[in-house]
Formats: structure tokens, sequence, C-alpha cells
């Protein structure tokens, strides 16, 4: 009876999680320190932490001896499990583009990313424009469908983009062959704030005409609503502070910029991305109440990343800038936990102030701060295992739990690759045996 | 007496002044080619490592350095680096790496080190002390391997150097003018060291149709490249004879000439090559020119790793911290490489391959440690072992006896995140640990 409820309740898959007991770890909260102890899992969330805690029957002893838990790391700038192209580059504001409909959730990134102690990232259109597509926060619940994968109520956002990439397309290299590729506005910085002021006076207009028609139809009148214009419909979201600005930047004085086209207009910048010379403008940053999301040491690769130095976090950080760790790439998201460690050797935060970068911080960013991001009672359990102090690359992740479900187990993975080399093998043999007789392989129906 | 006495003192006196003679003093010394030892003091004499042991006694008026509860290790060396010839990856300008030409085994990347890039100061502040930079890595990150100019058609691209990450000239800072040949092996569909594709051979072999006859084509393609490789070398030697022979009317070739150093075996060809097929073809091709050969940034191993064990071929690995190559890889493949080589008995050095990426050479180490290579042979990949491989282990690589003081002075193990650096020293000088970065952190610190 029991097996057949837990069947038909498999789409609310949390209710059936199995009942976990992390035992013996060196449970790192991050937002209530770290101590030998163990965290209860039970219905997909955390309902004990502390030196010793209930252990219902039936539930599975996981024994984290000589182990370290932490909260689930959560990357702030992804482009995984996006199908094809991440940018929509023809016009320089393509606000109406969502990722919600390109998500791919069979795309290998995500279970690298899990094995890396990843459990939730938020995936952004790329840079090409200056208001680029609409952002989306998901859990890597790798074998989930998109659907599955995305993390429920999280507050939806919005790709800005400023800089060398959005004025890229305004200077293009010349055209392929006989073609002439024609340059798109913006070609400087200056046209960047242009194309978000024009854009936001737009929007600003197409909000006063809705706000009007609802005070008038909330007064009783009948009215036929003004069209919906589904460029300016996620600008008004922003105006409304219902939708976040994540904001690719590099230089101090487009970010600067950016925060003072915010001010005329009213709304705010969720978090700035990158933001590689933040700690130039840390004091405006932080009194502007923009989080910011950066790279740990990387540097040169462009000009805009000139003065780029590993100290940015230690420094936005001392400013009282919420500052968090992003990867922006498939392969550094799965060692993030060291690019915490490196704020640490670069400027000296704490301990706890660095695995808040991967953790907490990013979920405040995201608004997801009240389910994910550190190790408290009530809150899901995403959780990241690993065999040594988390922050150094001496250590690796053994298990990963997402809603309280085992995702990732390393032993699992290491010990079933010899059946999955075996399989493939397999394949690849028949598929010999077919050329070598000649055949080629029938199609159904033929 | 009295003169002895000026004497004695005009030496003190220079001890006093010379900047590249003193005492490290209470060090727990970790010389990488020994057992660490506790409490020691290291003479720097002329640059060089003069004497390691408890009972020196500094003579009077030498400076002495104190490193109580510090450890002193060799610095770190970089064996895949462009550092010098490129500045920002993205900015053609900038970048020095990649030149024309198909043969160009005359190029030299240490004419072209600039000792001005701030890069070197950002790789000295992690220890590294020495680097070997490539006229074209094939890496496939920054704007290496070719992304500017003739790179692409390149399979020779020039002379790779060894040099200490500081000195006022590229003369300075020279350790090996040409420690290698830099070669980029061709491979089916796509070159070896640029990753060589995704897709393994036996895979690509199954492809049928239009798919299949185009791996028909870029193995006729590799084919030629080998033949042209083959022909380019019997050149050389038909040079090499001529010369030796005085032979009536013979000029000098300046590409030729570049290549008799290798036909010599007095340099090693440094071969990019990816895949394990690559390597295996590779190998046959060293075998049939009687060259000695390095390997560089192999992204798989395999079968060959006996085969590079057998004719004892040492390689250098490039990241640890790089995706698998396949989508059904495991997702350590990478991680788990160096423990691989390890377990085969391949010598090995560590390479980052990215300028940007230089300074975490030792935290790449470390990686390769969580995944299964014992910890010491991490710390021989970042030191003993390149030296070696590049023909400088009587120089560098160690803290023993004779060799160049090239120490770093740590709070703890080099190859964690969290350890701090306290002193660096080249040819036993102190390098200050500041750079560009370092300037802007205390600048913006204080607004």
């Amino acid at each position: 009876m029991k097996k057949f409820l837990c069947a038909a309740l498999l789409a609310a898959a949390p209710l059936c999680a199995q009942t976990y007991v992390i035992k013996n770890a060196t449970v790192m909260t991050v937002s209530k320190g770290t101590f030998k102890g163990s965290i209860l899992v039970k219905d997909g969330k955390i309902a004990e932490v502390g030196e010793k805690v209930m252990e219902p029957t039936g539930a599975k002893i996981i024994d984290a001896s000589n182990q370290y838990v932490i909260p689930g790391i959560i990357d702030c700038h992804s482009h995984i499990a996006v199908d094809g192209s991440v940018n929509e580059g023809s016009v320089s504001v393509s606000s109406m583009v969502d990722i919600k409909d390109v998500i791919n959730p069979e795309d290998i990134a995500i279970f690298r990313a899990l094995a890396g102690g990843v459990t939730t990232a938020n995936i952004l259109h790329g840079s090409a424009n200056a208001i680029g597509g609409q952002t989306l926060v998901l859990k890597m619940r790798w074998g989930k469908d998109a659907q599955g994968m995305i993390f429920e109520g999280a507050m939806p956002g919005i790709k800005f983009a400023l800089g060398e990439n959005p004025k890229r397309a305004g200077n293009p290299q010349g055209g392929r062959g006989a073609t002439v590729v024609e340059a798109r506005y913006p070609a400087t910085r200056m046209g960047i704030e242009d194309t978000i002021r024009q854009a936001f006076n737009e929007a600003k207009a197409y909000k006063a005409e809705w706000d009007a028609y609802n005070a008038k139809v909330a007064g009783g009148e009948h009215l036929i609503p003004p069209r919906k214009d589904l460029k300016l419909e996620p600008l008004k979201e922003v105006l409304e502070g219902k939708r976040y600005i994540h904001a690719h930047c590099y230089r101090a004085d487009e970010i600067l910029m950016l925060i003072r086209v915010a001010d005329d207009f009213g709304f705010k910048i969720r978090t700035f991305q990158h933001v590689l010379e933040g700690y130039k403008v840390a004091k405006e940053i932080a009194a502007h109440g923009a989080g910011a999301s950066t790279f740990s040491d990387w540097f040169a690769f462009k000009v805009e990343a000139i003065d780029a130095i590993p100290y940015n976090a230690a420094i936005m950080q001392k400013y009282g800038v919420a500052v968090s760790m992003n990867s922006d790439d498939a392969e550094l998201m799965r060692h993030l936990n060291t690019e915490a460690g490196k704020a640490m050797r670069y400027g000296g935060v704490s301990e706890t102030e660095a695995l808040a970068m991967v953790t907490i911080n990013p979920a405040r960013q995201l608004g997801i701060d009240n389910r994910v991001g550190s190790i408290e009672a009530g809150k899901d359990a995403d959780l990241a295992i690993y065999d040594k102090y988390p922050l150094s690359d001496f250590a690796k992740v053994q298990k990963v739990l997402i809603d309280g479900n085992l995702y990732f187990d390393r032993d699992q993975d290491v010990t079933g690759r010899a059946a999955r080399q075996a399989e493939k093998q397999k394949l690849l043999d028949k598929e010999k045996q077919i050329q070598q007789r000649q055949q080629p392989p029938r199609r159904p129906g033929a | 007496m009295k003169s002895l006495g000026i004497l004695i003192g005009c030496a003190i006196a220079a001890w006093a002044a010379s900047n590249d003679t003193f005492v490290i003093r209470n060090a727990d010394v970790y010389p990488v080619t020994g057992a660490e030892m506790k409490g020691v003091s290291v003479l720097i004499q002329d640059g060089k490592i003069a004497d390691i042991g408890p009972k020196i006694v500094a003579p009077k008026g030498m400076r002495v350095v104190d490193a109580k509860g510090l450890r002193v290790y060799p610095g770190m060396i970089d064996s895949g680096t462009e550092l010098g010839l490129e500045e920002i990856a993205s900015v053609r300008e900038s970048v020095d790496t990649g030149e024309l030409g198909e043969f160009m085994p005359q190029l030299r990347a240490l004419v072209a080190v600039n000792p001005g890039s701030e890069h070197f100061g950002v790789v000295r502040v992690n220890g590294i002390t020495s680097v070997m930079t490539f006229p074209s890595t094939g890496g496939h990150g920054g704007g290496g391997g070719g992304r500017f100019g003739g790179g692409e058609q390149q399979l020779i691209s020039g002379q790779a150097a060894l040099i200490h990450t500081d000195g006022w000239t590229w003369e300075d800072m020279a350790v090996e003018r040409t420690a290698a040949m830099h070669l980029l092996f061709p491979a089916i569909a796509g070159r070896g060291g640029r990753g060589g594709g995704a897709i393994p051979d036996s895979v690509l072999e199954l492809i049928s149709g239009t798919a299949g006859a185009s791996y028909t084509q870029a193995r006729r393609t590799y084919e030629q490249q080998i033949a042209k490789l083959n022909d380019f070398f019997d050149q050389a030697r038909q040079y090499q004879k001529e010369r030796a022979a005085h032979a009536p009317g013979f000029k000098t070739n300046l590409k030729m000439e570049a290549m008799i150093p290798v036909l010599e075996g007095k340099v090693p060809m440094a071969v990019s090559a990816g895949r394990a097929s690559a390597i295996h073809d590779a190998i046959a091709f060293a075998d049939k020119q009687n060259v000695k050969i390095v390997f560089l940034q192999p992204r798989e191993l395999g079968k060959v790793a006996a085969e590079l064990k057998a004719k004892n071929i040492p390689v250098i690995l490039g990241r640890v911290l790089a995706l698998p190559q396949a989508e059904d890889d495991a997702y350590d493949q990478a991680f788990t490489l160096p423990a691989e080589a390890y377990k085969a008995g391949v010598k090995f050095a560590f390479g980052t391959f990215d300028n940007e990426f230089v300074r975490n050479l030792p935290f790449e180490a470390a990686t390769a440690v969580a995944f299964g290579l014992p910890y010491d042979e991490a710390l021989k990949a970042v030191t003993i072992n390149p030296a070696q491989i590049w023909g400088v282990g009587n120089e560098l690589g160690s803290v023993e006896k004779g060799k160049w003081a090239d120490l770093v002075v740590t709070t703890g193990d080099l190859l964690e995140i969290q350890t701090g650096i306290k002193h660096l020293y080249i040819k036993g000088r102190e390098v200050e640990l500041t750079n560009k970065q370092t300037r802007l952190y205390e600048k913006y610190m204080a607004r």
C-alpha cells in the first residue's frame, strides 16, 4: 500500500524521499557556525541539525566520519543546460526571449556540475545585447525533465550586458565573402547607456498605460486593455520590482553608469555579474544595494579584464557588498569550493565568509535564501559532502543531495563505470558487425 | 695581519652588499629530492645553494633571514606557457605566438619574451620561479595555439625556452635558450594538440555515408602531413651530412641549422598530441627519425601509457581542471589522468597551457592528489621532474647544494590555496611579492 502511495505521488517526489541521518560529520552550516555533528534529512528538508539528532527508525545512515558537509553550492552565473546558442544577437534589446524555452535537461554539464557539489544555478542568456533575455534558476535534478529542474518560486530575472560584448555587434569585423556585415547599434559604451535608457523610457510609458487601465478597472470601468508588449513586459516587471536584473559588466565606469540609470528610473540592479572592476566602485555598489557575482582570478583575457585582480571579492566585501563567486563556465563550475578558497588567499576573508560566497550569498542574490544556501532546520536538504576540508583542492565531492534525494554518489559512479563501458563496447561491436556484413542498418518499415 | 683584517672586513662588506649571498635560518626545508629537514639553515652564496644543515653558522655580517615556523621549497616550474609572448589574449597586437609558416624551427620564443609583462609578477607571487615559454602551445585557452597569424597551419612552430620569471632582459631570464623544439603533431579531424576533436577514432571509423567519406578524406590529409613532416626531417638530415662533409657549394640554411641540435639528440621535440592514437603515431615518427621527444598535453593515455613507459618518454600534462574529452567519459577523466600516468610509470610534469592560469599551477597539482596521485609525485611534477625533463636537473628543481637558489618560503604546504608566501628568491635574489594587482588592491582598500 505504501509502495503504491509512493508511486502515485511520484510527481511530488520529496514527500517520498528517503529519510537520511548524516552522522559524525564536520557540519559547516555557513549561517550558524561549524561543528562536529549530524543532520537529519526528512521529506526533502533539513529536519534537524546539531551535535546529536533524532534517528528515526528506517532512516538511512550516512557515516560521514572525517568528512565535511556544506550547503549545496549555488552558481549565480551559468550557461549550462541551454539548448543551442545562448545569444539572440539580432537586436540590442532582446527582453522578449526566455531561457525557460530552451532548457535541455540532458546536458551532461548538469551531471558534471552536480559532481562538483553544485545544487542550484542561475541560467542566463548571453552577453551580446545591452538588454538580454530572461533568466531562470534551476536545481541540478539530473534525470528530471526541463520542468522538473526549475527552482519553484524563484524570482525571475533578466540579463543585462555592458562593455565590450554588447558593443561588438556595432563594430563588425567585415563580412564573409561578398556579404557585408551591417553594424548594429550600439557601438560604444555611450550607446549602451542610451539603449538602456530608451528601453526604460518606453517601459515607463507602457507601465503608466497599464497602471491607468488597472486603476480604472479597479474603479469599476469596463475598458479594452492596452496591447501587451512582450519586449516591454519584463522591463515593466523590473520597474515593479518583480524581476531581478543580473548585469554583466567589467569596468568601473559602466557599473556606475548603470547604477545612475537605475536611480533615474527608480529600479534596482540585483547583481552585477563578473564585475571585475567592482572593487573600484565598491562603495557605490554597496550604496545601491546590489550584489556582486565575480570570478575569483580570471584576468588578461581581454582589454576590459586588464585591471581584474583576485582581491576583488575581498575588497567589495569590505565595503559591504554581498559577494558571490560564479563560474560562467561548465568546467569552473565543478570547483567553486576552491574559488571560494581563493578569497581567503587573496584578501584574507574568513572561512565562513568565503564559503558564504558560493552558498548563502548567491542564494540571497537570487532571492532563494529562505530555501537554500545554509544548513538550517526547515531549509531544503541540498547538501554536498566532501572527503576533506572543502576550501582546498585536496578535497573532492563524495555525495550530493538535492531535496533530500541522493543525486550524486562518487562511489556508485566509480563502481558503475565498468558496466557502462561494457555496454558502450557492446553497441560499438554490434555496429561494427553490421558494417562488416556490409549491410546498411535497416530502417523501420523499410 | 692588519691587512688580512681589512681583507676580511671587505669580504664582510661584500656579503652585506651583495643580495644573492645570505642565510635562511630555522627553516623546515622540503628539498623534494629527499626527506624534509626540520629547523635547518640554508646558506646561499652567489645565487647558489652552498650548504643546508642544522649547524651552519652565518659569518658575521652576513644577512640572515629568520624562517622560524616557515617552510622552504624549490620554486615551481610550469612546463607549458606563452609567458612574455602573450599579454592580452584577445588583442592581436599583444600576442606574439603563432607565426606564419608550416616549418619554422628557426623561430626563438626567447627573443620575443617581454620582461615587462605583468604576467611575470602575477605568477611569481604564487611561487612560480621558472616556466617553459612556447612559440605556440597549441593550447585551447587564451590566444594560444595559433589563434592569430598562421598558427593553424603550423607543424613546427619554433624553439621553446626555459626562463626565470624575473630578470631585466630576456638574456637575464634565460635558463635554457632552446629547451625544446615544438612540433604540433597532425591528427585526424583536427590537431592533436588542439583537443583533436571529441569523437574517438573507434567511433569515427563507424560513421558511414557522407560523414564517413569525410573521414577517409581527413585520413588522407593526415597521411600527407605525416609524409611532409618526414620529408622535412629527411632534408634536415641531408643538410646535416652536407654540412659535416663541407660539401662543395654548401649554403647555410637557417631552418636546417635550427634542426641540427634536434637531430643530434641535444634538444628534444616537444610534441603536442592529444589523443592516444596521435601519441602512438608520434612515437613511431620519433623512432623512425631517431629524435628525443616529450609530449605536451595528452588528453588520454590508455594503451599508449605502456609504450611511453617502455621508451622512457616523458609527458607534460595539461590542466588537471579540465572537462572530459567525450560526453560519456567519466566526469573526473582529466582529474585522474596524472594518477593514471603515475601508475603506468610514465614520467610527467605539469603545464597550464594558458597564461591566465599559470598562477594556479600548484592548485592543479593538488587536484591531481585529490584524485589519486601520491602527494610527493604532485610536488615533483612542478619542481624536479620538469627540471630533469628540460635538461636542467642539475641546476633547478630541488633544494640541493650546488643548485640555483630558486626558493619559496611559505607558511605551509606549497600546493594548498590557503598557504601564504613570505619570500621568493630567484638565483638567490629576493624578489618582491608585489605586482600590479597587489598595488591596485592596496590603492582601493584605502579609498
